[in-house]
């Protein structure tokens, strides 16, 4: 029932070479082509998302130092912690990745397993975003205080409310395979859920690079 | 919880001058007329099935060019009252409308001209032609399609339900310069009105903008590749690249807006370390993309109203297709130049000022192509081909304004001035609006399958050009002499108000042709069966959306040709190329209709509702109840319909038949 690999190969290669000068008429690379439609567009979501946070990022690198005699960030930031919400997403993004594998192998038990195991490691994420959140407002470092915080949060924030909607899906996603089974649309599914929460995984990288690191040193 | 409804309520008030109170009637009247006349010809059901709840894109473009022209009328209003307050407002006379009506009003004027008439008109153009131009039966996502279009209707529906409930717009211009918009500021709904008007449409644009990019590289009819692809496909192409890299940049800084004006951030508030300049810097990072994701358009469509009127293949293809991206890629590097004046330094200005300068090198060699299209060849001087040559001499006058500006020691002197503003009027009007009219009038009767009026479209062209030219003439001049925009009021020994008064006459005569514009819709359906389409190339076209009949049935192509000339249709009908007749039927996939892009648009409308009145309850079930629409509608297998070859087959015989 599930897509085989060189479907989903040829599929690739249409996607990659959607460009190329006199394509085949071929009704084979057509009907390829437009099972790929989906995939491309949600690439090119996922690029319109990237500049929604690129105009964040820019946001917060103007207002960094923008403190007003609030804490700075040297002061706030953690690196332990940070260290721990990096590890715990980057499992669940390459556990993710194991999901879309064992789906595509056509393994429904272990699809869902790892799907649980990517949603856990997801959950724990945003649990400890929560925490981190609740304890600066705790301390009267919240979002009001000054630009900086306000860039800070928003940033972060927008990044924690991606994962918390790629948790939604994901769980609805675990909850169809478990009911109906794998089938092409389910495989199909579960792949751009999987490139949705890559993406959010390279945004994290970025921020815990530019924010948290850079903030730490200083820099 | 519901405690809040009763102050809804009593915000739900008529107005304190007699503009509103006009509007409001307009508005009340507006729907009331709708209303019976639906119930009087029992077409209720008719504008469920056949309107509401299509995803064909060629109805969906009528209902954007529809809501667009509704909101033209708003627009026009709003620009007429300002041409009298200026006109009349000398000295100790008051003119006819308060300081702060008038910052309303010029605050709406420019937000409805640009997000609701310039783009919905544009979308409705690319919904109408692009599917049929390359060829394909339909867009890549329907349903996202007929979403976009309930998002940007649900943005027309907040800015006019404005004027009725809370009685406010926002009065911090079009694009809401802080600190100025800031809580502090405007206090009241108006900012908010105008912030989620705009998140809601540009959410819609957003997907829209993904939508026609992927139909465009994906859906293409075998053999036509992006070489052979016809010039309007590419502008939009061209301007749907610009909406993907520059609308979520807009997502982005309304939010941020909106975060300071409602949960107390400071993005760019004048306090707690907040930058007001970034906004401006943010907002024109966008705004200055979008006005090429405008002309874009209009410049596809002159291509083609010029190769078609001209009889002659388009003049330099590859020169244009390269014009189109080099502006695509040059209009993200010259935001800076909306405020030099900010005080970047000379070399940060020097650079946007060159950048702006060399915007110009593409633009003109696409005036020069269509020039040469038209040199030796057989002109028909139609109506589009008269906003043509209209659009040729006021752009190109108001481009040279625009370079002059691009100094920045010249801009020192010019900015935030009325010689701007009659520059940008001279792009928007001369160059997109006109842009706009020849493409409907070019389209119109594919989609309906008659022609408009030739005669009263010719009356409108010369009135608007003939107004146009009146109203934006003396702000050139009145700019160079000094007067700042958004005047309410001016001393009288300036001794501008002469050539106000000529450009209140100028935007009169505008107004008689919208006029005859109106009057030729209707002449023009009341006398149809004189003006019947019946050949499906009523102009002797060229490209691919002339090969099928007028109006095309629901799957556009009942067979898939191959298209290896530029001019696909051109070269079918000369005998180069594959004949339709020659291929037999097949079944084919339609989309059924389907009513959740209605109830995703009319959730966000309760959504942005919710939070402009701090109703939190009501926006976070609005949004609850639009995001699981959407989930209902991404589970639903089911959502094409077969019709069979012999069906198709029939359809196809039948619509030959009388």
């Amino acid at each position: 029932m599930y897509m085989k690999y060189s479907e989903r190969a040829t599929e690739l290669a249409t996607q990659q070479g959607a460009q190329s000068v006199g394509r085949a008429a071929g009704s084979a690379s057509r009907q390829a082509e437009a099972a790929g439609k989906t995939e491309f567009g949600f690439w090119v979501y996922l690029m319109t998302d990237c500049i929604l946070f690129a105009s964040l990022f820019a946001t917060f690198a103007v207002l960094r130092d923008s403190t007003f005699g609030g804490p700075t960030r040297p002061e706030i930031f953690s690196l332990s912690f940070v260290l721990l919400e990096t590890m715990i997403l980057l499992t669940s993004s390459f556990v993710a990745g194991l999901a879309v594998l064992a789906a595509r192998a056509g393994q429904r038990t272990w699809a869902l397993r790892w799907l649980l195991l990517a949603f856990l490691l997801g959950a724990a994420f945003v649990a400890l975003e929560i925490h981190e959140f609740a304890k600066l407002a705790s301390e009267d470092h919240g979002w009001r205080r000054s630009a900086f915080l306000s860039s800070f949060f928003t940033l972060v924030g927008t990044h924690g409310l991606h994962v918390t909607i790629g948790l939604i899906w994901a769980g609805g996603l675990g909850l169809t395979i478990w009911k109906k089974g794998l089938t092409s649309l389910s495989v199909k599914r579960l792949t751009l859920w999987a490139m949705f929460w890559h993406f959010l995984d390279i945004v994290w990288i970025f921020i815990f690079t530019i924010v948290y690191l850079m903030g730490v040193a200083g820099v | 919880m519901f405690g809040q409804i009763p102050s809804v309520i009593s915000h739900l008030s008529l107005g304190h001058d007699p503009f509103t109170i006009g509007a409001q009637v307009m508005i009340f009247g507006g729907v009331l007329a709708v209303v019976l006349l639906l119930t009087i010809f029992r077409r209720w059901k008719w504008l469920w099935r056949e309107w509401l709840t299509t995803v064909d894109p060629k109805k969906i473009g009528v209902m954007y060019i529809l809501v667009a022209l509704i909101m033209l009328l708003r627009g026009g209003a709003d620009a007429m009252m300002m041409r009298i307050q200026q006109a009349l407002s000398v000295g100790d006379s008051t003119g006819i409308i308060s300081a702060d009506t008038f910052q309303q009003v010029f605050s709406a004027h420019g937000t409805i001209m640009i997000f609701f008439v310039a783009m919905g008109l544009m979308f409705g153009l690319i919904n109408w032609v692009v599917p049929l131009q390359i060829g394909a039966r339909d867009v890549a996502f329907p349903f996202l399609n007929a979403t976009s279009f309930w998002l940007f209707a649900a943005g027309a529906a907040l800015i006019n339900i404005s004027l009725v409930v809370g009685e406010q717009f926002s009065a911090a211009g079009w694009l809401a310069y802080p600190p100025l918009s800031e809580l502090a500021y405007s206090p009241g709904v108006g900012v908010d009105y105008w912030i989620w008007a705009l998140q809601v449409a540009g959410i819609g644009s957003l997907l829209a903008g993904i939508n026609f990019v992927v139909t465009i590289l994906r859906m293409r009819r075998p053999g036509m590749n992006l070489m052979k692809m016809p010039m309007f496909t590419w502008s939009v192409l061209g301007a749907m690249t610009l909406v993907i890299f520059a609308f979520p940049i807009l997502t982005a800084t309304l939010s941020m807006l909106a975060l300071d004006r409602t949960l107390g951030m400071h993005f760019f508030t004048a306090d707690f370390g907040g930058n007001p300049m970034m906004y401006v810097n943010l907002i024109w990072a966008w705004g200055h993309p979008e006005v090429y994701i405008l002309i874009l358009p209009a410049f596809g469509i002159f291509s083609e109203v010029v190769s078609t009127f001209s009889r002659k293949r388009l003049f330099g293809y590859t020169s244009m297709v390269w014009a189109i991206w080099a502006i695509v890629f040059l209009s993200f590097i010259v935001w800076l130049h909306h405020f030099f004046t900010m005080g970047a330094g000379a070399d940060v200005n020097a650079f946007f000022g060159i950048m702006t300068m060399v915007i110009a090198v593409p633009t003109g060699v696409k005036i020069f192509n269509w020039l040469f299209t038209m040199y030796r060849g057989r002109i028909r001087f139609t109506t589009p081909m008269l906003w043509f040559l209209g659009f040729i001499v006021i752009f190109t006058v108001g481009g040279m304004a625009g370079v002059l500006m691009s100094v920045p020691p010249a801009d020192f002197q010019l900015h935030n001035s009325l010689f701007l503003v009659a520059h940008f009027h001279s792009m928007v009007i001369g160059g997109v609006l006109f842009g706009f009219w020849a493409g409907i009038t070019y389209w119109f009767p594919k989609i309906f399958g008659f022609k408009l009026n030739e005669r009263l479209g010719r009356y409108a062209f010369w009135s608007w050009l003939v107004g146009f030219l009146l109203a934006f003439v003396p702000l050139y001049i009145l700019g160079l002499m000094g007067a700042t925009r958004r005047l309410d009021n001016y001393d009288a020994s300036l001794g501008w108000q002469q050539l106000f008064i000529v450009a209140g006459v100028g935007v009169a005569i505008i107004g008689v042709g919208i006029g005859f514009m109106a009057l030729q819709l209707i002449y023009s359906i009341w006398k149809r069966h004189e003006n019947r389409d019946t050949t499906g190339d009523p102009w002797g076209g060229r490209t691919l959306e002339w090969s099928v009949p007028s109006p095309p049935p629901e799957y556009n192509f009942a067979k898939i040709t191959e298209a290896n000339d530029r001019d696909a249709w051109w070269a079918i009908k000369q005998g180069k190329a594959q004949k339709p007749e020659d291929l037999p039927y097949t079944s084919i996939k339609v989309p059924k209709n389907t009513p959740y892009g209605l109830f995703i648009g009319g959730f966000s409308f309760l959504s942005a509702f919710g939070v402009i009145w701090h109703y939190w309850w009501l926006a976070g079930a609005a949004i609850l109840a639009a995001a699981i629409c959407f989930v209902i509608r991404s589970m639903d297998d089911d959502t094409e319909r077969t019709l069979s070859a012999k069906h198709v087959e029939k359809l196809e015989t039948e619509r030959a038949a009388p």
